[in-house]
């Protein structure tokens, strides 16, 4: 374990390090990327299998033991979401590899695109809230130059959005580590949850609203989502998509984490969860229907999805939260594989917007059943795996007696189907319009996409086999939930 | 002693809080610093009752001050120093671009407010409005585009 935990994080630093040697030879860095991310998800498998045979996994870094040391700490949460990233991080390497643009030209792609792997890996896997903020600072740096690279000006002023609101969200994040540790004395996960019962209650009520804050913004819950469908369009496709799939995700993830380990159940936070996820729910669709572009139409999903997922955690049962880490996983190959498919279509007909492409279904059939499997995925059609999230969502929700909040979500997922109808009109079936040639001719252009092609593919069939496996899958999230909402193995092994 | 300290973090969030809400990136810049020290401040609070470094061999039994909040704070200023310099490049880039440091408004924003305009606006004056602020041809901020 002392090896395992950190090797992900480890192999993603060294492989930026090296990558960064290797500056101008772009073979040389690719290898590198892929072997470093191909390390990671060989570790992330092992690590949750692991942790699914003999439960909670900890290595104590330096040394030291918890809660003085840093202790990365995994269990089947961290374990499944690691790996599911690490396969849509490869896969989306894989495609900037084959697209014209941002990886041939920027030598510096490579070395800022395995921290943010890293980054990522490191808050699924860290036990300690302030090493988590520093693996969201990594993230969010590499980040912050990813959306940027090339600096266009529309890529600059969405940028100045992105970093600002993100390093607001930093600073809320320093607020609460401090307030944590002026209250308890300390910052392991463990340790805050087992003190956080000497805390009068409004005092509780209060951490658990300002880590909501720190975490909703970077999950995009409403009202907290404004900066996300502005600033994600804007950069490279496989920028995009990763951070469609990933980044909220983690959000999501810290959330799921701190308001199960750090909080206890509490009613009023659970209604106030239900309440938020709701309007997120509705006002990211509607924002979506509104849209005249693929890539600003998926990014309004992004955040619409996001409140099916506090929907889940705001049940606080284990159905609920089991069916919260499904739909997260699900989402995290979806919405990579959407935004991917949308870069194809820009990359194919030379711009993502609805009312300048058509009839892409009869030009190019492939990219066509690329959108659709996922599509109707998203919008929850049986038999794909967005119908089995959803079914989890509606069913733990009926069973916790919400009836109102799983009519919402009912209405967003027709709505949901409407808005993924628009794109299949607007872009796949219709007249052919206005394509721009290339001087090379659309062949050259197709030929030089195998690669993109490929890793788009890859993603679709994961989420089939996402639907396919639905049934283990799903009795795996089961455990990890009832873990989550008994965190007794969890505390036992980091302070023993 | 905390007093002071207490007031100044105060001072420095609200203080950053309004420069934050200015629309020249070189004060929204400023005011990032200024909210991100008043959190380190506060982190370094948060240790409590104040005393000398803890040094082994240095402390003569004195009280000591509590390490862990100065080891936090130093990290998080390292990382708020390295992404102040990021934003300082990209304000810099914008100024290249633009030619002046302000914040650029929000494309979605400037479409709704042409809309909330050409509302008011007979057909003959909305010809020239649409051709006159069309959103791809110059991106600058509302009070520009209309003066």
């Amino acid at each position: 374990m002392r090896l395992l935990l950190p090797l992900p994080v480890l192999a993603c630093l060294f492989g930026a390090g090296a990558s960064m040697a290797f500056g101008r030879q772009r073979n040389a860095q690719r290898a590198i990327g892929t072997i470093a991310l191909s390390t990671a998800l060989v570790a992330a498998v092992a690590i949750l299998r692991h942790t699914d045979a003999h439960g909670t996994a900890i290595a104590h870094m330096g040394g030291w033991d918890a809660p003085m040391g840093i202790a990365l700490v995994a269990d089947r949460l961290s374990g499944l979401m690691a790996v599911v990233s690490a396969v849509v991080l490869l896969a989306v390497l894989v495609f900037a590899m084959g697209q014209p643009g941002t990886e041939q030209e920027q030598p510096s792609f490579h070395p800022v695109y395995l921290v943010l792997a890293a980054g990522v890996f490191l808050s699924f896997l860290t036990g300690d809230l302030f090493n988590l903020f520093v693996a969201f600072e990594m993230m969010l740096t590499a980040s912050y130059i990813l959306i940027t690279l090339g600096g266009r000006l529309d890529q600059v002023r969405s940028g100045m959005t992105y970093v600002v609101i993100n390093l607001v969200a930093s600073t809320f994040f320093v607020v609460l580590l401090a307030l944590l540790y002026a209250a308890l004395g300390t910052v392991n996960m463990a340790d805050i949850s087992e003190r956080m019962h000497t805390l009068p209650h409004g005092m509780r009520v209060a951490f658990a609203l300002l880590m909501f804050v720190v975490f909703g913004i970077k999950a995009a819950v409403f009202p907290l989502f404004f900066w996300l469908p502005d600033s994600y369009p804007t950069a490279p496709t496989a920028v995009t998509a990763i951070f469609a799939g990933l980044l909220t995700k983690v959000g999501i993830y810290c959330m799921i984490r701190t308001q199960t380990l750090l909080i206890a159940k509490d009613d009023r936070i659970s209604r106030f969860l239900l309440v938020i996820a709701g309007l997120t729910m509705i006002i990211g669709v509607l924002g979506a229907i509104a849209q005249n572009d693929i890539k600003r139409i998926l990014s309004f999903h992004i955040v619409s999805q996001i409140g099916y997922m506090v929907l889940g955690l705001g049940l606080f049962t284990v159905a609920g939260i089991a069916a919260a880490i499904f739909y997260a996983l699900n989402q995290i190959v979806l919405k990579s594989t959407l935004l991917l498919v949308g870069g194809l279509v820009d990359h194919g007909a030379g711009s993502s917007g609805l009312t300048r492409v058509g009839g892409l279904a009869r030009r190019f059939p492939i990219l066509a059943w690329l959108f659709l499997l996922p599509a109707l995925s998203l919008a929850g059609i049986p038999p794909f795996a967005g119908f089995v999230a959803k079914l989890g969502i509606i069913r733990s929700g009926l069973d916790a007696g919400q009836g109102l909040v799983v009519a919402v979500s009912l209405a967003v997922s027709l709505l949901t189907l409407f808005s993924m109808s628009k794109i299949w009109n607007g872009a796949f079936w219709g007249e052919v319009e206005l394509v721009v040639e290339p001087e090379d001719g659309p062949t050259a252009r197709w030929g030089a996409t195998v690669p993109m092609l490929g890793a788009t593919g890859v993603l679709v069939a994961v989420s089939v086999a996402l639907a396919v496996f639905a049934g283990p899958l799903y009795s795996l999230c089961e455990r990890a939930s009832t873990a989550l909402l008994d965190p007794h193995d969890y505390l036992r092994t980091v302070l023993p | 002693m905390s007093i002071v300290l207490a007031a100044s973090t105060a001072l420095m969030f609200s203080l950053g809080t309004y420069l934050l809400l200015q629309r020249r990136l070189s004060r929204l810049i400023i005011g990032l610093g200024l909210l991100g020290h008043g959190a380190n401040l506060l982190l370094l609070l948060s240790g409590g009752r104040r005393g000398v470094a803890g040094i082994v061999g240095s402390t003569d039994g004195k009280v000591i001050a509590d390490p862990m909040p100065p080891a936090l704070a130093l990290t998080a200023i390292v990382i708020s120093f390295a992404v102040t310099a990021f934003l300082l490049a990209l304000a810099h880039r914008s100024w290249q671009l633009t030619g002046n440091d302000l914040v650029e408004d929000d494309l979605e924003d400037r479409r709704i407010a042409l809309l909330a305009a050409a509302a008011e606006l007979d057909d003959e004056e909305l010809e020239v409005a649409a051709a006159a602020a069309d959103p791809s041809i110059a991106p600058g901020p509302i009070a520009e585009a209309q003066a």
